[in-house]
């Protein structure tokens, strides 16, 4: 995120595109509605009538995976009614008058077509999150798990830079990470591209700084993404230590998946329960659990937090540091002579600028918003304050682009997928704690009453949906929330793979798959079918 | 308990610059500046002066329900709420004359004896303790029952998480603000009034069919655990005192702090923590409810490794460490460092995915390392 958690309360205009967040994030929806019970207008955009829709004041249903097309008519209504930031644009950005040139070609009535949004309601949210004095901008994964995401990000980049809604209290664009820890893993250098602290790779000042710190040579390439590597197990990759991530659940193209981690001739998993994904191992390293180890995470909001150990773990499961400095070690491998996590963390800080200014115990009350470049700086709750990290703000000329696969006559429905408030992923953690399934107790397939009618199924009865790579059964439920022609599930039930259907595309530059995008068949199925496996 | 801590009001007097006016009241004899928008209670609040409240929680707007936080101000006849009164310039406010604390024992003797139960679990909620601590401070314990009490418990509603005992409601409305104010979901409503008063929701039935997400917001406000969290009920009985320790939710990206609470070696509940940066008290049905995976019956505890049969066997440590370097020295040997790929984690700590790559990178000299964010 740019701006604080804090700032949530402080827009004139909010636009909330892509983001489940009363379900997802339902803590920072909190500070939401306090912004718009303060007088705050609220503009959703997202293919499904989600809870925050009801709060807003112009709720935009775009199809799935059409965001780049509404995101350009805004932009193009910002430019044509002259709500640009003048001064903004010529101290702060290059390449605006391309950019503005660009957006001309593409009017809301345009993007109605491709959207299915009334232009109308296009040409309100562009000049309500033009005029604004303050205007915000959240996303999550509805913005980046699609074959644009990169896409989508930099069109919504464009609509802040234009406006000058950045690096200014209660502006900004704010992506919400899904995981507690999903940040840190990025920040402490878990990337093919990026040593700790987002230092590129490629850079040679970078390439001499490692080589030094960790007394080894390390490759001058980027190495390749996740999504590449299984796609190229059996061939080039061969061996895989994978800690605590059930791919097999929470990827897409569940069938490829497996086969990939099978065609292994050596994985090592490290996780606190034996998932699907363990169960494929060679080798299987029982983990310390959250509220057993001590440690640090990064939150959404680059807020560097200490967790700490209340209970021993079970038997002889250890924290996950200490499994891999121990096979390091046993390989002959220099610099894991670790024994404390804490050592860990300070290695960490020297390693990367963005926490140069910290150490395990000036973390102690989490104080601090990364970066903090040296001893003695406060930290920085807002980025981009009085210039971008490189210089100036870049608009990009963004085309539409239709999603990987788009509906036809086989596959004539649209499915996107999800979250729920009561799971949490593959449900390893929700999942066995009790009473959730009081509140959640199974999948159910989310569709328009008028399409359960007209698809001949039942609300509460069983379906099969069917896409270019597979099928699962799901129980049907009757729901406002999906608009006619697009339904909803999510990935957290084992019994219902719903990835196995999903997986036709990925972004081409974070290879991130297009999950919330994939056509499918549906077809009413027999009652009482037991649920595919 | 606290007395007016006049070593603190004495230095604040001192600090106050002579040049300037700024705006300041009287506070229990000493002069004392506040800033606009203050209460009569947060100025006494900062200055360590310990005035008793029920129905306040410093989240929420104030109220001016219970009569508790009454002080005595110079020129009115009647004393005033101080958590609804705004301070204003040359006040004259004394807050613990014998008047008024005799008026506070009287009115909490006259709650205590509405209330069926008085010294409840602490594990019923965060705040579950403040009107029994109350009731001590003030010598308020009258010893009987009087049969007449606001709200009557409910008996119907069976969800696992929150308990809905209102024999001990005490009708502050601190559990229908926060659910309104804090957590924007209005779930719970006031019925009635008087004794009659009763909290509940909509239709009167149960929260599953309300509004209600089971954020446990209204449990952790209760001040008198009417409102009591289910889950940490079930270790009333587990020997050991109650631990906390301070740390933050192990699930989404906002990374709310918590207190893990425990006994011994078991981890029995979640409170959220009020002075939490991220949170600031607040937390949803996960961080506050599903915290049961820890201690499951299910977790790995000995490391597993493939036999011979193709099935997984335990093994000890050695053996599963050797197998794990073993298995990558081959793979290396016969295919090359560029063989080998790492994938961390998104929910273990920053030493872990630290050390993730560290291993990939200096061990093996590649850059085959990646997180699951894109999952
Ligand atoms: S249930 Fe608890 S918080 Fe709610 S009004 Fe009664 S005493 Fe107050
Ligand atoms: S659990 Fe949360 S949502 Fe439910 S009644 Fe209490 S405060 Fe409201
Ligand atoms: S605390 Fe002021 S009236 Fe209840």
């Amino acid at each position: 995120m740019s701006n604080p958690l804090i700032d949530m309360e402080k827009p004139d205009v909010i636009f909330c595109i892509g983001t489940n967040m009363t379900e997802c994030h339902p803590v920072a929806a909190t500070r939401l509605k306090k912004a718009v019970a303060r007088g705050a207008k609220l503009i959703v955009a997202d293919p499904r009538r989600i809870g925050l829709v009801g709060l807003s004041n112009l709720y935009l249903p775009i199809r799935v995976g059409s965001d780049v097309a509404l995101l350009l008519a805004m932009a193009h209504v910002i430019a044509r009614e002259g709500l640009i930031d003048l001064e903004f644009i010529s101290n702060r950005t290059t390449d605006s008058e391309d950019f503005l040139e660009h957006v001309r070609a593409f009017p809301p009535e345009w993007a109605e077509t491709i959207t299915g949004v009334p232009a109308r309601d296009i040409e309100v949210a562009a000049l309500w999150y033009g005029m604004a004095d303050k205007a915000a901008i959240y996303y999550t994964l509805g913005i980046t798990e699609h074959i644009c995401g990169v896409d989508n990000v930099q069109s919504l980049c464009n609509l802040a830079l234009m406006t000058g809604n950045i690096g200014r209290e209660g502006t900004g664009i704010n992506p919400m990470r899904g995981q507690n820890n999903i940040q840190g893993a990025g920040d402490s250098g878990a990337l093919p591209n990026n040593y700790p602290g987002f230092q590129s790779v490629t850079d040679p000042a970078n390439q001499a700084k490692f080589n030094r710190l960790y007394g080894a040579d390390i490759d001058l390439e980027k190495g390749v993404t996740k999504v590449t590597a299984l796609d190229l197990c059996g061939e080039q990759i061969r061996a895989m230590l994978i800690d605590g991530e059930n791919t097999l659940l929470s990827d897409p193209n569940r069938a490829h998946c497996e086969h990939a981690l099978r065609s292994l001739d050596h994985l090592v998993v490290i996780d606190i329960f034996l998932t699907d994904t363990a169960q494929l191992a060679d080798v299987v390293l029982p983990a310390a659990a959250w509220g057993e180890t001590e440690g640090v995470c990064t939150n959404t909001e680059r807020r560097v937090q200490r967790v700490r150990a209340g209970v021993p773990p079970p038997g002889k499961a250890m924290p996950d540091w200490w499994i891999v400095a121990q096979i390091a070690k046993r390989l002959g491998f220099q610099g894991f002579a670790f024994g404390s996590a804490e050592e860990i963390f300070n290695e960490l800080c020297s390693a990367s600028p963005l926490y140069a200014g910290i150490d395990w115990d000036r973390i102690d009350e989490g104080a601090y918003q990364w970066p903090v470049p040296h001893e003695g700086h406060p930290g920085t709750p807002m980025l981009h304050e009085d210039k971008f990290e490189n210089g100036r703000g870049i608009f990009t000329r963004i085309y539409y682009r239709d999603p990987a696969e788009t509906i036809d006559n086989d596959f004539p429905v649209w499915l996107t997928t999800g979250r729920r408030l009561a799971s949490y992923h593959t449900r390893t953690q929700t999942g066995r704690s009790q009473g959730i399934d009081y509140l959640l107790s199974e999948e159910a397939l989310e569709v328009n009453p008028n399409d359960v009618q007209a698809w001949g199924l039942m609300d509460g009865g069983w379906c099969q949906m069917t896409s270019a790579r597979g099928t699962v059964k799901i129980r049907v439920k009757a729901t406002q929330r999906s608009p006619r022609g697009t339904v909803f599930a999510s990935f957290s039930f084992s019994d219902v793979p719903v990835n196995i259907l999903t997986g036709s595309g990925y972004d081409p530059v974070t290879h991130t798959a297009e999950l919330k995008v994939c056509p499918v068949r549906i077809d009413p199925a027999e009652e009482q079918m037991p649920a595919s496996h | 308990m606290s007395k007016p801590n006049r070593e603190k009001l004495k230095n604040d007097i001192n600090s106050v610059p002579t040049d300037v006016q700024p705006a300041a009241i009287t506070l229990d004899g000493a002069v004392v500046t506040f800033s606009e928008g203050e209460t009569i209670y947060d100025v006494a609040h900062r200055h360590g002066i310990d005035i008793p409240t029920l129905c306040y929680d410093p989240r929420l707007d104030a109220f001016g329900g219970c009569r508790l936080c009454i002080v005595e101000l110079e020129g009115t006849r009647n004393p005033v709420a101080s958590c609804t009164t705004k301070a204003a310039p040359g006040m004259d406010v004394r807050t613990a004359t014998g008047e008024i604390e005799k008026h506070r024992k009287v009115l909490l003797e006259m709650v205590a004896s509405e209330n069926r139960e008085l010294d409840v679990n602490p594990l019923r909620g965060y705040a579950s303790q403040e009107l029994t601590a109350l009731v001590e401070r003030y010598e308020a314990r009258t010893g009987r029952f009087n049969g007449k009490r606001s709200g009557a418990s409910n008996t119907v509603d069976e969800n696992p998480f929150i308990l809905r005992d209102y024999d001990l409601c005490i009708s502050c409305y601190r559990c229908v603000r926060v659910c309104a104010e804090q957590e924007g979901d209005y779930a719970i409503s006031v019925m009635n009034r008087g004794f009659d008063t009763q909290i509940t929701t909509e239709f009167n039935g149960i929260l599953k069919d309300s509004a209600c997400t089971f954020c446990g917001q209204c449990v952790q406000t209760c001040p008198t655990g009417a409102l009591a969290d289910k889950k940490a009920l079930r270790a009333v009985n587990l020997p050991g005192e109650i631990e906390k320790t301070r740390t933050i939710c192990p699930y989404c990206g906002v990374g709310c702090s918590v207190d893990m609470l425990t006994k011994k070696d078991r981890l029995i509940g979640i409170h959220p923590a009020m002075d939490g940066p991220a949170n600031q008290g607040a937390l949803c049905v996960k961080g506050q409810f599903a915290f049961d995976f820890v201690q499951h019956p299910d977790r790995l505890s000995t490391p597993l490794v493939r036999g011979g049969d193709g099935q997984l066997r335990g093994a000890s440590w050695d053996e599963a460490l050797d197998r794990a370097a073993d298995g990558f020295r081959a793979v290396r040997e016969k295919y090359g460092r560029h063989s080998i790929y790492g994938v961390a984690s998104g929910r273990a700590p920053n030493e872990a995915a630290y050390l993730m790559q560290k291993f990939i990178r200096a061990g093996f000299g590649t850059n085959y390392i990646d997180n699951c964010s894109r999952a």
